[in-house]
C-alpha cells in the first residue's frame, strides 16, 4: 500500500468508502487523496447544500465553510442541508452539525463571517481547492482573484431561475499549464439591473441540487485526478428545456491577473468594481427624493376612512401572492395608465420594498407634474412585518 | 436559419421566448435582427455605436466569437448562436 498521500484509511473508513474503493481507476489511492484534501466551500446555500453533503459523504478530510448568514424560512425550498428547527441559527453552525452527523471521520472548519478583501487570502491559504457557491457578483470576482493570486483551482457553479453554469477555473493540468479563470470568461460584471439575484429573480429549487452535485463531482475529480475536469470549458444547463451545452473558455491576454501584462497584484474593492450601471442610469443615492409615508401612517389613514388612492406597481403574479387591496398598475404600464391616478387627493404608491414605487413616482412627477404622490416606505414587506403579521412575505 | 439562444435574464425582452431564428449571415446581422424584434433589448446588450457590450458573451457553436471574427463571424443556416449571461446565484 502506497504511503504517498498522507494519513492512511482506517478499517472503518475502508468499509464506509468501499463503493469508491472498488472503482478500478479510483481505488484506495483516490480515497486517500480525498481524506488528505482540504476544500473550502464559499456559501452554504442552494449550491453549498448539495456540495457540502456530497463532499462530506465522499470523505473529503477537511472541509471549510464560509457563510455569515442565518437560516431563513425561504431557504428551505432548496437548501437541503437545513431543517425547520435550524431557522434562525447561523448556517455554518447548523451545517456543521448536520455534516458531522453524516460523517464523523472528517474535520469541518467554519467561518461565520462575510468573505472580503481583508480576510480572503488568509482563509484561502490553507486549502487545496476552492468551491464557489456564493450568490453575488462581488464575491464571485473576489473568490476568483484570491484563487488566482494563490494558485488554487476554483470550482465554479452558479444558478438563476432555470439556468445553471459549471466550470473549473485556474486549474493546473498534468503538464503544468494553467487554465482560464472567471475573468477570462467574464472580464467585467453586468449592470446590476440586468441580472437580478435569486432573492429578486427566483430560482427553481431543484436546480441547485442538479448543479451543486455536478460541482461536487468536479471537486472530487480535481482532488483525485480521475477523469477530465471541466477546465477550459463551461457547462450550461437550461432546466426548463433540458438544453445542455459545453462551450470553450480560453485564456484572455488582457486578463488583469495573469494575462500578458498583469496589472492587478492584490485584491480590490469588489463592491465598487461590480457597481456597474447601464449608461444613462442614475445611482440610487443620486435619484430625486420622493415623498414618503410609513406603513403606520397608511394604517391610520385606513382606520380613519380617509379619502386617498392606494396603487400597487408590482406584477400580477406578485399581487396574487399578497396584496393590500390597492389598484394594480405594474410599473412598466404606469405612465400609460396616468388617467387612472388621481391628481386631486393623496395617492400612496407601493411595491414590494419601496424601490419600484419610488421609480413610478419619479416618472409620473416628471411626465405629468403630479405633486400628490407618496411612496409607501418599505412596501408590502414592511406592512406585513409591522402592521399585519398574518400576511405572507416573499 | 441561424438560431440564437436567449438566456434567462434577457427573456423578459423576448416575451419569454428561449430562442430566435434569423436569416442573418453574420453574428452582427442576427443580433440586429433579434434586437429589432425585441423591444428594449438593444439598449441592454448594445452600446451607443451598436456594438455588443463588453459583458455580453456570444458564442457560435462552442466557440467564443472573440476567438473567431468577433461580430463579423459568419453564420450558416445550421449555426447555433448563444448569448451567455453572467449569472451569480448560489
Amino acid at each position: 500500500m502506497s504511503t504517498n498521500n498522507g494519513t492512511p484509511l482506517s478499517k472503518e473508513e475502508i468499509a464506509r468508502y468501499s463503493r469508491h474503493i472498488i472503482i478500478p481507476e479510483f481505488n484506495i489511492e483516490g480515497q486517500r487523496k480525498l481524506k488528505n484534501a482540504k476544500v473550502l466551500v464559499i456559501g452554504s446555500g442552494g449550491l453549498g447544500s448539495p456540495l457540502l453533503l456530497y463532499l462530506t459523504a465522499a470523505g473529503v478530510g477537511t472541509i471549510g465553510i464560509v457563510d455569515f448568514d442565518v437560516v431563513d424560512d425561504s431557504n428551505l425550498q432548496r437548501q437541503v442541508l437545513f431543517t425547520v428547527p435550524d431557522v434562525g441559527r447561523p448556517k455554518v453552525e447548523a451545517a456543521k452539525e448536520r455534516l458531522q452527523a453524516l460523517n464523523p471521520f472528517i474535520n469541518i472548519i467554519t467561518y461565520n463571517t462575510q468573505l472580503n478583501s481583508e480576510n480572503a487570502l488568509e482563509i484561502f491559504k490553507d486549502y487545496d481547492v476552492i468551491a464557489d457557491g456564493t450568490d453575488n457578483f462581488p464575491t464571485r470576482y473576489l473568490v476568483n482573484d484570491a484563487s488566482v493570486l494563490l494558485g488554487k483551482p476554483n470550482v465554479y457553479a452558479s444558478i438563476f431561475r432555470f439556468e445553471g453554469q459549471v466550470s473549473v477555473f485556474n486549474y493546473t493540468n498534468k503538464d503544468g499549464e494553467v487554465g482560464p479563470n472567471y475573468r477570462d470568461l467574464f472580464p467585467e460584471p453586468p449592470p446590476a439591473e440586468l441580472v437580478p439575484n435569486c432573492a429578486e429573480g427566483g430560482v427553481i429549487g431543484v436546480l441547485p441540487g442538479m448543479i451543486g452535485t455536478m460541482q461536487a463531482n468536479e471537486v472530487i475529480k480535481v482532488i483525485t485526478g480521475v477523469g477530465e475536469p471541466l477546465a477550459g470549458r463551461l457547462f450550461l444547463l437550461d432546466a426548463a428545456t433540458f438544453e445542455t451545452r459545453i462551450l470553450k473558455v480560453r485564456r484572455n491576454k488582457n486578463n488583469p491577473l495573469n494575462g500578458e501584462n498583469p496589472t492587478q497584484t492584490g485584491l480590490i474593492d469588489y463592491v465598487q468594481f461590480c457597481d456597474v450601471k447601464l449608461p444613462g442610469a442614475v445611482a440610487e443615492s443620486e435619484k430625486k427624493e420622493v415623498k414618503e409615508v410609513t406603513v403606520h401612517e397608511l394604517k391610520s389613514l385606513q382606520e380613519e376612512g380617509a379619502n386617498f388612492q392606494l396603487i400597487d406597481v408590482r406584477e400580477t403574479y406578485e399581487y396574487d401572492i399578497v396584496n393590500l387591496a390597492g389598484e394594480l398598475i405594474p410599473l412598466k404600464t404606469v405612465t400609460d395608465a396616468a388617467e387612472r391616478i388621481a391628481k386631486d387627493k393623496q395617492v400612496i404608491i407601493h411595491c414590494r420594498s419601496g424601490k419600484r414605487s419610488a421609480d413610478a413616482i419619479r416618472q409620473l412627477e416628471a411626465l405629468f407634474g403630479y405633486d400628490n404622490l407618496y411612496n409607501l416606505k418599505g412596501g408590502v414587506l414592511a406592512y406585513a412585518k409591522e402592521i399585519d403579521t398574518s400576511l405572507p412575505t416573499y | 436559419m441561424a438560431k440564437i439562444i436567449i438566456p434567462t435574464p434577457l427573456r423578459k425582452f423576448t416575451n419569454g421566448e428561449a430562442a430566435f431564428e434569423s436569416n442573418g449571415g453574420t453574428v452582427k446581422e442576427v443580433v440586429a435582427d433579434l434586437v429589432a424584434s425585441s423591444a428594449g433589448l438593444g439598449e441592454q446588450i448594445l452600446d451607443g455605436s451598436g456594438n455588443l457590450r463588453s459583458f455580453i458573451k456570444v458564442y457560435v457553436g462552442d466557440e467564443d466569437i472573440s476567438a473567431l471574427d468577433g461580430e463579423a463571424t459568419s453564420v450558416d443556416a445550421n449555426a447555433v448562436i448563444s448569448i451567455v449571461p453572467a449569472i451569480a446565484g448560489g
